[in-house]
């Protein structure tokens, strides 16, 4: 092998074990887990487009899933995902582009902030949805 | 590794990893997410509204050229974005050559799948 056995000092992408927790380190495994949470939960917005297309019988009883308790749950969770992965994507597009928000203090409070606007805005419009 | 003096380290691991496909596959997150940025709150309003009304508001909501243009774009944005995402935690995580490329493959077809099932049901509301 060619090289030194030092390793180079590019930043490595980071492993969960050898983190310390912080909110910027739990805000990034949210980012992902988030991420892949949508990933699945498109098949219940295709699945409703798909009854849509297919007839009032078919969406009805998509409705009624959707409205029920474990129903609304889920679409409780589903907003908090994409609401926080919207959030926390326009932070990731921030730091990529003007390269802004990099110190501990600002990443932490960016952080926070990204985990109450996905549950205040998905409550926000779980009422809204209720009411109307 | 490879133990023979003539094999370079750049030898043993070509063609493993992104294989110079990783500064397109970051920028292409990157520009679907800032299509996302306008998409996913159009979507999130619209849709709320368009499900709140039962079936007969569903398919008048679909049945808007705008609603239904901007619905098969986003349907488009996100399943890129997502494949593209799917795509890193696979080559994270699975270090398995055949189960990646399982996986890798079935990620493809999943996106795919779903985006054509939305653009069909789109087309048969219309085609009423």
């Amino acid at each position: 092998m060619s090289g030194t056995p030092k390793a180079d000092s590019r930043p490595l992408s980071p492993h969960l074990q050898v983190w310390r927790f912080h909110a910027t380190m739990l805000a990034s495994i949210t980012h992902r887990i988030t991420g892949a949470g949508l990933y699945f939960g498109t098949l219940l917005i295709t699945a409703w487009l798909v009854a849509l297309a297919s007839g009032p019988e078919a969406y009805t009883r998509v409705e009624m899933i959707a409205f029920s308790v474990p129903g609304q749950l889920i679409l409780f969770m589903w907003a908090v995902a994409i609401l926080y992965h919207f959030a926390n994507g326009i932070r990731h597009l921030v730091w990529d582009g003007p390269g802004l928000g990099f110190s501990p203090k600002v990443a932490s409070l960016i952080s926070i902030f990204n985990y109450a606007f996905a549950i205040v805005g998905a409550a926000a419009l779980m009422a809204a949805a209720a009411l109307s | 590794m490879s133990k023979s003096p003539f094999v370079t380290p750049a030898k043993t691991t070509r063609g493993l990893g992104a294989s110079k496909t990783g500064t397109s596959h970051h920028i292409r997150q990157r520009v679907s997410a800032l299509a996302l940025i306008v998409l996913v709150p159009w979507f999130l309003f619209s849709i709320m509204s368009a499900a709140l009304g039962g079936y007969a508001d569903a398919v008048a909501w679909i049945g808007s050229p705008l609603n239904a243009t901007l619905l098969v774009l986003t349907a488009g944005a996100a399943f890129y974005h997502m494949r593209l995402g799917m795509q890193a935690v696979i080559e994270d995580y699975i270090g398995k050559t055949g189960t990646r490329a399982a996986l890798l493959i079935l990620n493809t077809f999943f996106a795919a799948g779903l985006f054509v099932a939305v653009v069909m049901s789109v087309i048969r509301v219309w085609a009423g």
